[in-house]
């Protein structure tokens, strides 16, 4: 759904190249798009996403602030209700829970309370990461709680290609305030960028792999999970369909009910922990809206009910990855003999360390 | 003749208030309200020091700070009674005021969390070149909030063109100051130590807030950056609700009738009509005026049409 059109230039860029690009775009395009973050215009540039904005479009533009996550927060909205589009960044998700107050409070309601004469066209960026080693309040994502309230956009793209596109939307052709949720294992994944303005609606999943057996429906990080594991299962035989959702709101429900009543069975995996989660919200809708399409009850895969704890040794036991999926999904289609003949899916080397490539800083 | 402006905007929210009070167990306004009676003299004061242009943002109690800067009275009532005309649409209620027009940006009841933006307000403005003027009005409780302090650190910090004024009324709904701040809390040092000019005043002497307001106002906006006002001053009736609320005993013996005894409203017509800036006949009709304008405006509330169930979902989003 997402394929470039071809003839369009494209670019090799890493996901933190293409966010960085999406807001050169932005300030470049809009005189009243401004860029807010602790350590925004600093050297390291928020894990190179913000790096050398500063010097390119100036320090009224790209702009550090004070450790003051609420109040900034209810700047940025003041500045957003007067016609401004603040660009706000948070260097982990649990930074932004002292804004919680303003973001669900004020940012998603202020349309609506007023009678649609304002707007706040707000983008928070959060990152969210797993296996950083720090332990219980810096490894969320609490992506479910933000999706769970009317007036805000939560976004969660996968590929650098469409964190472009979803950044360059929000900032520029969205009006409403959008919770922009970025896992830092994918900063350093490398794809093929269109060049320019490039923009990506709200509200469109991507099928990020077609198949006729199963559906797995993923976003963000665990995108990739489902991919390896797909490709794994392909050598049982086993056709994996994968969606990436792209946005959880808007949530794209037409395109994940087309592929589970072609596929009639799905696992719909989540970033973050089971109860409450997102994917319990998929796999009820699923339910609801395709029972007689499944042949097999929906599976949620998700984090187990614990905070993340900091040691190697039992942080492994957090995290969801591809070869859950695989025996996941032995199970789903009643394959469970065809899948135990698999090789074993590798693990990577260390939970810190996605693929090779990533050398941190976290 | 401006003293009779100040004594006209005290009158005008003390009717509005006192209105509303009388018509409130009809059950029509199905929202809750905070009124302001007791504390006409702050809006009222501070708002005839703003221009046209300069903005205004309150919290629950803001019923006053909205009829002082201008907004319309037909479009606040209209709200409390959740009627489509309402200044709101209907969505928002007493707590969720807002008249662009006349530069009253909003008014949310979470304590505190209006000051952020307020601080925004004027950030914005400041940005865009604006000459604009940006006045964020809170309780004492507000001032318990830490997003007051990081608000006040920013404002300071970019030297934005603002007033935090501060109405000092005793209470945070039934608890004291004396609960909740230790006596030798000094707001206006607080202030200062983040670099903020602050001066504290007699809220129930219209003429004094005028005064300060002026002076506060003018420093904003010639590039002097924000100051915070405190003003004393009392809520004559309940936290929330129409009614008086001495049956109850949180209010030490005496200070009630002590506060209500300096009425910023009758002792500013008897002080227009000593210094001969009015006459008593004078000020009869234009207290006439003002009961024609609230029978009006209450008119037209009540004859508004409510929202149509089309409206329920509108406004969420854009487009």
């Amino acid at each position: 759904m997402s394929t470039p059109v071809s003839g369009i230039a494209t670019k090799q860029l890493t996901y933190a190249q293409a966010i960085r690009d999406a807001h050169a775009i932005a300030l470049e395009r809009d005189p009243s798009v401004y860029v807010l973050g602790l350590g925004a215009p600093d050297p390291k540039g928020v894990f190179g996403t913000t790096a050398g904005l500063a010097e390119e479009f100036g320090a009224e533009r790209v702009q550090d602030m004070p450790t003051a996550e609420s109040g900034m927060t209810g700047v940025a909205i003041g500045t957003a209700i007067s016609g401004m589009r603040p660009v706000m960044s948070h260097i982990r998700v649990e930074f932004a829970l002292l804004a919680v107050e303003q973001i669900v409070n004020q940012a998603a309601k202020w349309r609506y309370m007023f009678g649609g004469q304002m707007q706040c066209p707000l983008v928070i960026r959060l990152l969210v990461g797993r296996g950083w080693g720090q332990g219980p309040q810096h490894s969320q994502n609490l992506d479910a709680w933000f999706a769970h309230m009317p007036g805000l956009n939560v976004v969660a793209p996968t590929t650098p290609s469409d964190a472009k596109g979803l950044l360059v939307h929000a900032i520029l052709e969205n009006d409403d305030p959008v919770v922009f949720i970025e896992h830092r294992w994918l900063h350093g994944i490398k794809g093929d960028v269109p060049e320019g303005y490039h923009s990506v609606p709200f509200g469109q999943a991507r099928i990020a792999r077609e198949g006729s057996d199963l559906t797995v429906v993923a976003s963000s990080h665990m995108t990739l999970e489902a991919l390896r594991a797909a490709e794994h299962l392909a050598h049982a035989g086993i056709d994996v369909e994968v969606i990436d959702l792209r946005t959880l709101r808007p949530l794209d429900t037409e395109t994940i009910l087309g592929s589970v009543r072609r596929t009639g069975r799905v696992i719909v995996t989540d970033n973050s922990w089971k109860t409450g989660g997102f994917a319990g919200e998929v796999t009820s809708i699923i339910a609801e809206e395709a029972f007689a399409s499944l042949v097999a009850a929906p599976r949620r895969l998700a984090m187990p009910d614990v905070p993340v704890p900091t040691s190697p040794a039992l942080a492994q036991l957090a995290y969801p990855r591809a070869r859950d999926i695989v025996a996941l999904a032995g199970d789903v289609l009643d394959a469970r003999d065809r899948v135990a003949l698999l090789d074993p899916l590798p693990d990577p080397a260390h939970l810190d360390q996605p693929d090779p490539s990533f050398v941190g800083p976290f | 003749m401006p003293e009779l402006e100040l004594y006209r905007q005290m009158a005008r929210i003390r009717e509005v208030e006192e209105r509303i009070s009388a018509l409130y167990g009809e059950w029509e306004m199905r929202c809750p309200v905070h009124l302001c009676t007791g504390q006409e003299a702050v809006p009222a004061g501070f708002c005839a020091a703003l221009s046209e242009g300069d903005k205004v943002l309150g919290a629950h109690r803001s019923h006053g700070h909205y009829l002082a800067k201008g907004g319309s009275m037909q479009r606040m009532l209209a709200e409390l009674y959740g009627k489509a005309t309402g200044c709101s649409a209907g969505k928002g209620g007493s707590m969720h005021l807002v008249d662009l027009d006349a530069g009253f940006i909003a008014a949310t009841p979470v304590i505190g969390s209006t000051i952020a933006i307020a601080v925004g307000v004027a950030f914005a403005a400041q940005m865009r070149g604006e000459d604009s003027v940006t006045v964020n009005f809170f309780g004492d409780a507000a001032t318990e909030e830490g997003i007051f302090h990081e608000s006040l650190a920013f404002a300071a910090l970019k030297r934005l063109p603002m007033v935090f004024v501060c109405e000092n009324n005793l209470y945070s709904c039934f608890s004291p100051l004396e609960v909740r701040q230790a006596p030798e809390r000094d707001l206006l040092a607080i202030a200062r130590a983040n670099g903020i000019p602050a001066v504290a005043g007699d809220g129930n002497d219209v003429d004094v807030v005028h005064g300060l307001a002026v002076e506060a106002v003018q420093r904003a906006r010639s590039g002097g950056g924000p100051t915070l006002l405190e003003f004393a001053t009392y809520r004559w009736r309940e936290h929330c609700g129409p009614n008086f609320d001495t049956d109850i005993p949180y209010r030490p013996d005496g200070e009630f009738e002590d506060w209500t005894g300096r009425d910023p409203v009758v002792a500013y017509r008897a002080r227009l009509v000593a210094g001969q800036h009015a006459t008593e006949q004078v000020l009869d009709a234009l207290e006439a005026e003002i009961a024609a304008e609230v029978d009006a405006a209450v008119r037209f509330a009540k004859e508004s049409p409510f929202p149509a169930r089309e409206e329920f979902a509108t406004d969420v989003y854009a487009g």
